[in-house]
């Protein structure tokens, strides 16, 4: 958005979408420790589940030939297309495309990642300590982007999501089925085999599919 | 009422995603774990083989539809 609207209603977009995230952060954290532990392990267990398996299922299918691998050079080559030929309308004194597409993606990322700080913060009783993660993860992606000054489509982006598809469907089942009333085995240990699990039946489920692959696709 | 249709749209863009028998399948199997965690059946392995059983069949879905093209 900043390379073809400008830069001014990008940014603005961006930043109104960063207090928005800060807000319903500031609103939904605290009340989330109010809830009883088992209620929220369910709930969050069930989206985390949900979460989980639409990336796990988008990254197999990928990895197995049978969708296409995102080609980050043709998104942005198509993204930046629309913006340039997109109609100009200001209001406040901003591009309002700009504004409003940089501030949708900005929040809906956000969302998912505020999503998962939360609900692992508050069912292990340290959101702070979650944050910290976040944003450790934040300055290793920006130190990595230095570092590598390479274009998104060098990221091994369909591995990444199979790797996160694997994590929130592994806690997801964990407190899931802990909410529900469930007594794993080993206690918190258990985590370990059910991520065993999830990855060997998600491999296996790549090696079928690419099996069955369409000769086309 | 756009907006409330848009607010609604949005959510379950956001939760459900490409396929509304994954998030209907999460919900079925948590319920049958919970009845499961009151009798006296050890229920920890139910969880793990009903999200197999749920990836499973939302790829197969998947990819069938792919191969009707």
């Amino acid at each position: 958005m900043g390379l073809t609207r400008g830069w001014r209603s990008a940014l603005t977009g961006a930043a109104a979408a960063l207090v928005a995230l800060a807000a319903i952060v500031a609103a939904l954290g605290p009340a989330l420790t109010s809830i009883p532990i088992d209620v929220l392990r369910l709930v969050v267990g069930g989206l985390l589940l949900v979460f989980g398996l639409q990336w796990l299922r988008k990254a197999i299918l990928r990895a197995s030939g049978w969708r296409a691998q995102r080609d980050e050079d043709s998104v942005f080559a198509r993204e930046t297309a629309a913006a340039r030929t997109a109609g100009k309308e200001e209001k406040a004194g901003l591009d309002w495309y700009g504004f409003t597409v940089s501030f949708k993606g900005v929040l809906l990322e956000g969302l998912e990642v505020a999503f998962i700080v939360l609900t692992f913060g508050s069912t292990q009783g340290s959101i702070p300590l979650a944050a910290a993660g976040a944003a450790a993860a934040v300055v290793l992606v920006v130190v990595a982007g230095v570092v590598v000054r390479g274009p998104l489509s060098r990221v091994p982006e369909n591995t990444l999501a199979f790797a996160v598809g694997v994590m929130l469907t592994t806690f997801g089942t964990f407190w899931g089925a802990e909410g529900a009333g469930v007594d794993w085995p080993g206690g918190d240990a258990a985590i370990l085999g059910v991520l065993a699990f999830i990855l060997l039946i998600s491999l296996a489920f790549v090696g079928a599919l690419q099996a069955r692959r369409p000769v086309t696709a | 009422m756009k907006w409330l249709q848009r607010f609604v749209r949005f959510w379950w863009d956001f939760v459900v995603g490409d396929d509304w028998r994954v998030a209907a399948g999460i919900v079925l199997a948590l319920g049958l774990t919970a009845l499961l965690a009151t009798t006296d059946v050890p229920a920890w392995w139910f969880m793990p083989l009903a999200v197999a059983a749920v990836l499973g069949l939302s790829l197969v879905r998947a990819a069938r539809s792919v191969a009707r093209r």
